[in-house]
């Protein structure tokens, strides 16, 4: 005797977008900079090996917030599918562009027909030959892809901390000058974060081959507290010590 | 190619080779798996050295490649970085070789990036083994492929070889290991130089001379081309991590063993 409701697809739409934001909202958020030696991701995040920010290839790195399960499973379908193109063609000719469109892809599809939408938000970022060339693709849960210019910011009340990254910004800013804008911004005005509550890696502009480093609490401690000096930013991103370190 | 994501029960984990069989069954890993070799002249790589010194393990390897009689190159490489901390070096019929090579370089580097942690030395050299035991179809019609493994034991603070055989076994060595057709002669030169608190350049010393003297007595492994000037490639594997020794040092090692020689031939 029971009929199906009718629900119009409007409806069905914004009750997942609802669902899928309040569920990202819950988890703490994240923002990736552009600076004069690379790209900086601070992710506010007190665990130190769930990480929220991963390397993906020599020059690409993944970064998600929301359900850890969720982008976790992207974030090793990404290292996959690089891998995997990496051995088939060359190290060139892996790229973020067609991983960001792969994940997008995905986000879409999963958000449209699934029951549950990804209550995820990613970032592929890739570190260009030079400054103009880096690129930071934030992707949202329904698959909407934004490619960012300067910074991006993942998470929840990401218009607040918009709004905060754009007032300290500056283009061209070394790495200590970027990373206390990104903690602070994050933190807000009524708290401070420090080194234990974050995570922190570059893709940083050396020779190597692998360009993604974690920044261990030791050096962020004395990155945040050091007093301002100009010029250091780049010189003190050369990577010291493996990424695998310090984490 | 979409997305390689997998349900969860039927997830090839953090191995690099598992994850190829998944997503393309049809192309086997290595090349020639399902080929007869036959009567085939194919490419060979040669002699290729490995020893303990006071900072970790130097490799070496000398640069000639050969097709039955005839020299097919003269500069190949057969030293290579596996990972940051180790390297390996392959003897055999070189195409194979190059491509386990590459498989085991992604294997490494796949890991480490799925699971969050580097393998540990012991791993990677398992890792190696059954690399080299899925090949031994391969190497039963000719195509053999013996590679030597050399790492920086971080969790033990030391460097530490493996030597392998065609059926994947592994075997730790104490202080040194040769392999290919001219390991024999290099073995027998580096035993009898070498001492437990050998000095960087005592070392790399040590490795050309084994490898000049496998060259003496070994046709298809070369010596130093002094005309080209190619010289071996020499690496050392230390706590800082992989490094290759450049060709004017390496020059310079090979000239100070070569006036040395000449002064005792003289005397």
């Amino acid at each position: 005797m029971t009929m199906p409701y009718y629900v119009a697809p409007e409806q069905v739409m914004k009750d997942r977008a609802e669902y899928a934001q309040k569920g990202i909202a819950r988890g703490r958020s994240l923002v990736a900079t552009i600076y004069d030696g690379g790209i900086l991701m601070v992710a506010e995040n007190p665990s130190r090996s769930l990480h929220k920010v991963s390397e993906i290839y020599d020059r690409i790195a993944f970064a998600g917030v929301g359900k850890y399960n969720e982008f976790d499973q992207l974030r090793v379908s990404g290292v996959r599918h690089a891998d995997t193109k990496g051995f088939a063609f060359s190290r060139e000719d892996v790229d973020a562009r067609s991983l960001a469109n792969l994940y997008a892809q995905y986000l879409g599809q999963v958000f449209t027909h699934e029951m549950k939408p990804l209550e995820v938000e990613v970032l592929v970022a890739e570190l260009g030959t030079d400054q103009r060339h880096d690129q930071l693709y934030h992707i949202a849960y329904e698959g909407t892809i934004t490619d960012e210019d300067h910074f991006a910011v993942l998470g929840g009340e990401t218009e607040t901390i918009t709004t905060r990254v754009a007032a300290a910004f500056v283009d061209g800013w070394d790495l200590d000058t970027a990373l206390r804008g990104a903690v602070s911004a994050l933190a807000g005005p009524d708290r401070t974060l420090g080194a234990e509550d974050l995570e922190v890696a570059v893709l940083a502009r050396t020779t190597g081959r692998r360009a993604f480093r974690r920044l261990g609490v030791e050096e962020l401690g004395q990155r945040l507290s050091a007093p301002r000096r100009g010029g250091r930013g780049s010189k003190a991103a050369a990577p010291t010590s493996p990424p695998d370190e310090g984490s | 190619m979409g997305l390689p994501l997998f349900p969860s029960g039927d997830d090839p984990g953090p191995s690099f080779a598992a994850l190829l069989r998944r997503t393309n069954p049809t192309t086997p890993l290595l090349p020639g798996t399902d080929a007869s070799a036959g009567t085939l002249t194919v490419r060979h790589g040669t002699t290729v050295v490995a020893l303990r010194y006071g900072d970790g393990v130097i490799m070496a390897g000398d640069r000639r490649a050969t097709e039955g009689h005839i020299i097919a190159h003269r500069a190949m490489e057969k030293v290579f970085a596996a990972d940051r901390h180790s390297a390996v070096a392959i003897a055999g019929a070189a195409g194979p070789a190059v491509q386990m090579v590459r498989l085991f370089q992604t294997q490494l580097e796949h890991y480490e990036k799925v699971e969050g942690v580097a393998l540990s030395l012991e791993g990677k050299a398992n890792q190696l083994g059954q690399m080299v035991r899925e090949h031994l179809p391969m190497a039963m019609q000719g195509l053999v492929v013996v590679p030597l493994f050399a790492g920086y034991d971080l969790a033990r603070g030391l460097g530490r070889i493996f030597s392998y055989d065609v059926t994947g076994g592994h075997y730790e060595e104490a202080d040194h290991a040769a392999t290919g057709s001219g390991g024999r002669d290099a073995r027998t030169t580096i035993k009898l130089g070498w001492h437990p608190s050998l000095a960087r350049d005592e070392a790399i010393e040590l490795a050309v001379r084994a490898l000049y003297e496998a060259a003496d007595e070994d046709a298809a492994t070369g010596g130093p081309d002094l005309v080209r000037g190619i010289f071996p490639m020499v690496a050392t594997v230390t706590v800082e991590g992989y490094d290759t020794v450049s060709d004017a040092e390496v020059a310079e090692r090979f000239g100070s063993l070569l006036e040395r020689r000449s002064g005792g031939a003289t005397s």
